[in-house]
């Protein structure tokens, strides 16, 4: 948040490479600022012991102080490290295999590699070539199939000395046979081994094996393990200084031992503590060893804890960024905000700030903000001075804030209506995931957002959360508003039509309205009025107002349009007058709106987004007014419709039982790559699927209508099959395309008889969720369900992971000025975009209308 | 035994472009050889035309958005 306002800094120098590796004891020493001789940490004073762990030569912690090696202040020394040197060697746990592996693979004599020297040369090629080829892994794997070929021999090829055999006791004893190698003689063994020998091995040029057997440990400076002050004024200590005084300690401890000659199992004792201090400094997770704790009986966290897993440094800090001025909360729907607005609690907009220049302008206008302080709504928290500095508004500093502040302080003032901010929901699986929103203050403690953005953040009101950020820069601002509004990102980029629409009841609404309302005049003004519109001029003047004019005052004067609707029907506008037809899913909804698209072309995005808003509040409002309710009385069907689908069901009953007749008489006419019973299975399904949408589409179609079938009609919700399952038939079952085949031997149910493949016994529905399901129905009914979940709970995660590897694959590839496609290095991916050089978003539904276009222009000319 | 699948209904048309042609689609399109997708001189759809690692080759597939569509590949050694 200070990024605004500090200078670039530029660096002459920089980094080539990183080179991991093991430090070797010289170069401990060298690096090092200080020997560490005491375990104290401070004296009497409070003051850091010369040679205690809290040396001032290792950085400084406290306020001032100053480091003895730069002689910087707290927080500009970066710290140096220390070392001290052990009493005996101890193994560093990180490379126990390794010092395995070369213990095994060389002699213990004379310490060359267990390979012939007529042998090596040969070797030395290989390895190098699958260096080279396959990688330094590759190149490991492969020293170690060659070493293991020469293991077995139990003589050394070079002095013919006998091999003994060795072990490992876990997790870092070294056994010869029964005798343990103390960390002294496995050293001493790894000093043997020639220098040339270790390239077979892989390792970098310069690299001794024995460095890895610790003879000197580094202390890590101060500044990494810094201690706190708790408020009692006592001192708590990093976990690693705690493990590293341990260490100290045990050090001291055997140094003096050894001096006085004191009983070589005291020494042993000892050496092994060392040896487990010094284990668990590096890593306090080592199978077979009880992890270091605190008094309290606290794990204590080590280097290795430091870094590794996903509260560790790499995966928490380094990988896992998080931001400041950002809210997340649970969203609710509010159908009367904009589009393009998010409802924001009060609660929130008071932490949320943006900073705001004072200018001879507005200095009135922000002064009011401080003037409110902190705790009352419009108001600010902090000020940054000219020079920099920050000062929090309270009810102590306000008066001397309100005197001071001048041109060029920031005022850090709460969020308020119009602000922008950026709003999210994960998975961000495209780019509408993440779009700017105009900021709405209200009350409550959730985000809202138009019904109609749900689509493209695919977020319902079942508890999702959603977050929101709060762009800090007018770069930023501006960027977002210009790229990123919600009707910039209106026509999606994947299928060329609008992502966002009406929805459910601004359908319907629309949908009733446009097709047979008849309102008088003061109703329609009513109407128009309520969903934003003030411009009444375009109402004509009369008594009754047919809905079609209701509905074409929204739109622009010189709008032209021709199309179908969902049904088929002819739609006509024109001149802004809607003649023919009405409006339903396939011109007004998400991810069809063809007529939304055709304002969006012609007139530009806000418009498009003004008109959406207004013509979803004017359904919502057409519906209130109206009166919109289902009840069972719904799926009531009249006389001749029910008639007709018994009919229908009957004679797919037959159709069925004849197909099974044909069968078992053999004389059924077999498809081809069928067997004679794939055949009938597959007819059945076919004759009682086909009777299950013809009396879906004669539910939809009888000469009534309820609001279930107006809704399933203009598309706002249900379709033709939810009717027909409602109200006629639900139909059959069907697990993995098949009729319902297992269950009991021969038949699905015991219910039924052995062999019984008649349409009820093999998962035929014959009831509709009306009437009610016999409990064998329901039972077939909980088989496909139970299926369809599982498969669903199975195939979202694959396709969500399929998608990402997918998406980041292709993240860096783009459409350069010369239409080809090409990589993040300039190679050509694709010569011409997509095959055709077309940009999908500026398509309708992947294809450009040419003749739609002409007749626009010239229809304008005439 | 060689087989020549140019003749397979699923093996678009590959024809090597002259250096002529090849020198003009390049400098239109400001592309190095190295730019381009390869194409193992070994594989099967160029065995049967005379080709030499540097050449490129152009194929006309069918797309299923475009009809026809035109790719350019370089000839390079295994």
């Amino acid at each position: 948040m200070t990024g605004a306002m500090m200078r670039p800094q530029f660096v002459s120098k920089r980094i080539k490479a990183i080179r991991f590796g093991v430090l070797s004891p010289k170069i401990i020493k060298d690096m090092a600022a200080a020997k560490i001789v005491t375990p104290e940490l401070y004296d009497r004073e409070g003051y850091p012991v010369d040679g205690g762990l809290m040396d001032t030569r290792l950085g400084v912690i406290d306020p001032g102080l100053v480091c003895k090696t730069d002689g910087l202040k707290l927080k500009d020394t970066l710290g140096h490290f220390g070392y001290i040197e052990l009493a005996r060697p101890v193994v560093h746990i990180k490379y126990v295999r390794q010092i395995l592996d070369l213990l095994k693979s060389t002699c213990k004599i004379c310490g060359r590699v267990l390979i012939p020297d007529e042998n090596a040369k040969k070797y030395h090629g290989i390895l190098a070539r699958v260096g080279e080829e396959e990688g330094f892994e590759a190149r490991r794997r492969r020293v170690k199939a060659i070493v293991d070929k020469y293991k077995k021999k139990d003589q050394c090829p070079h002095c013919e000395a006998k091999q003994e055999k060795l072990r490992i006791e876990k997790p870092y004893n070294f056994y010869e046979g029964e005798i343990r190698l103390s960390p002294i003689e496995v050293r001493a063994r790894l000093e043997k081994i020639p220098d040339e020998d270790l390239l077979v091995f892989g390792f970098a040029v310069g690299f001794r094996p024995e460095w890895v057997i610790l003879t000197i440990l580094a202390i890590p400076p101060v500044t990494m393990r810094p201690s706190i002050t708790l408020e009692s004024g006592e001192r708590s200590e990093d976990d690693l200084t705690h493990k590293l005084g341990d260490i100290v300690r045990i050090n001291q401890r055997l140094f003096e031992n050894i001096n006085a000659g004191a009983p070589e199992v005291i020494i042993e004792d000892l050496w092994d503590l060392l040896q487990y201090h010094v284990t668990t400094f590096f890593d306090n997770e080592v199978p077979q060893l009880p992890p270091a704790r605190h008094r309290g009986g606290q794990v204590l966290k080590t280097l290795v804890n430091r870094i590794s897993s996903k509260e560790g440094r790499i995966r928490h800090n380094l990988a896992g960024k998080r931001t400041d001025f950002s809210a997340r909360t649970v969203i609710s729907p509010d159908p009367m905000i904009e589009l393009n607005e998010v409802g924001v609690p009060q609660s929130m907009a008071m932490t949320l700030t943006v900073p705001e220049r004072v200018t001879e302008w507005n200095k009135q206008y922000l002064r009011s903000f401080v003037e409110n302080g902190s705790k009352k709504y419009p108001g600010a928290n902090y000020v940054i001075k000219a020079d920099g500095r920050r000062k929090a508004v309270t009810e102590e500093t306000k008066e001397e804030i309100l005197n001071e502040l001048a041109i060029g302080y920031i005022v850090e003032r709460h969020l308020v209506n119009g602000d922008v901010a950026l709003f999210n929901r994960q998975p961000s699986l495209h780019r509408m995931s993440m779009m700017c929103h105009k900021v709405k203050i209200l009350s409550g403690r959730t985000f809202r957002l138009n019904p109609a953005v749900c689509n493209p953040y695919n977020a319902d009101f079942d508890g999702d959360e959603m977050n929101l950020h709060v762009p800090q820069t007018e770069e930023a601002r501006a960027e977002a508003r210009i790229l990123m509004l919600v009707e910039t990102q209106m026509i999606s980029p994947r299928y060329g039509l609008s992502v966002v629409g009406c929805i459910h009841d601004g359908i319907t609404g629309n949908y009733l309205l446009t097709k047979e309302l008849v309102l008088s005049h003061p109703e329609a003004v009513d109407l128009l009025y309520s969903c934003g519109v003030n411009d009444l001029s375009r109402l004509p003047h009369k008594e009754k107002i047919d809905g079609k004019e209701v509905f074409s005052a929204l739109l622009p004067e010189d709008f032209q349009f021709s199309g179908k609707d969902k049904n088929g029907n002819e739609v006509e506008i024109v001149n802004g007058q809607l003649k023919s037809g009405c409006m339903d899913k396939a011109n007004l909804g998400q991810e069809s709106g063809l007529m939304l698209r055709n304002l969006y072309e012609r007139y530009g995005a806000e418009i498009a987004a003004d008109f959406l808003g207004k013509v979803s509040k004017l359904g919502i409002a057409v519906l209130t007014r109206r009166g919109f309710s289902i009840g069972i009385s719904d799926l009531d069907l009249t006389k001749e419709t029910d008639d007709e689908i018994r009919a229908v069901l009957e004679k797919a009953e037959q159709e069925s039982m004849k197909i099974i007749e044909q069968y078992t008489t053999g004389k059924l006419e077999v498809l081809p790559g069928r067997s004679m019973q794939e055949t009938m299975e597959l007819r059945i399904l076919e004759a009682l699927n086909r009777a299950r949408n013809k009396s879906g589409d004669l539910a939809m179609r009888q000469n009534k209508e309820s609001a279930a079938i107006i809704m399933a009609k203009c598309g706002a919700r249900g379709n033709a099959l939810n009717i027909a399952q409602m109200a006629a038939v639900v139909g059959q079952q069907a697990l993995r395309g098949r009729r319902i085949d297992h269950g009991y031997a021969n038949r699905t149910l015991p219910y039924f008889k052995q062999g019984d493949v008649s349409p009820k016994a093999r998962g035929f529905v014959r009831n509709n969720f009306k009437t009610g399901l016999t409990p064998y129905e329901f039972f077939f009914g909980a088989m496909t369900g139970r299926d369809a979940l599982m498969d669903t709970a199975l195939r979202t995660p694959k396709s969500g992971y399929l998608y990402r590897r997918l998406s980041n694959a292709m993240q860096d590839l783009k459409a350069s000025y010369d239409g080809t496609v090409r990589d993040a290095s300039g190679r050509v991916v694709q010569f011409s975009y997509g095959e055709d050089g077309l940009d999908v978003s500026k398509t309708q539904n992947g294809v450009i209308d040419v003749k739609r276009i002409i007749a626009q222009v010239l229809g304008g000319a005439q | 035994m060689e087989i020549d699948v140019s003749n397979h209904g699923l093996v678009p048309k590959h024809t090597k472009i002259s250096d002529a042609e090849k020198e003009k689609f390049l400098s239109s399109h400001s592309l190095s050889l190295r730019d381009l997708p390869k194409i193992l001189i070994t594989d099967p759809a160029i065995v049967c035309i005379n080709v030499k690692a540097g050449d490129v080759i152009k194929i006309e597939r069918v797309s299923m958005t475009a009809g026809t569509a035109v790719y350019y590949r370089v000839v390079v050694n295994g």
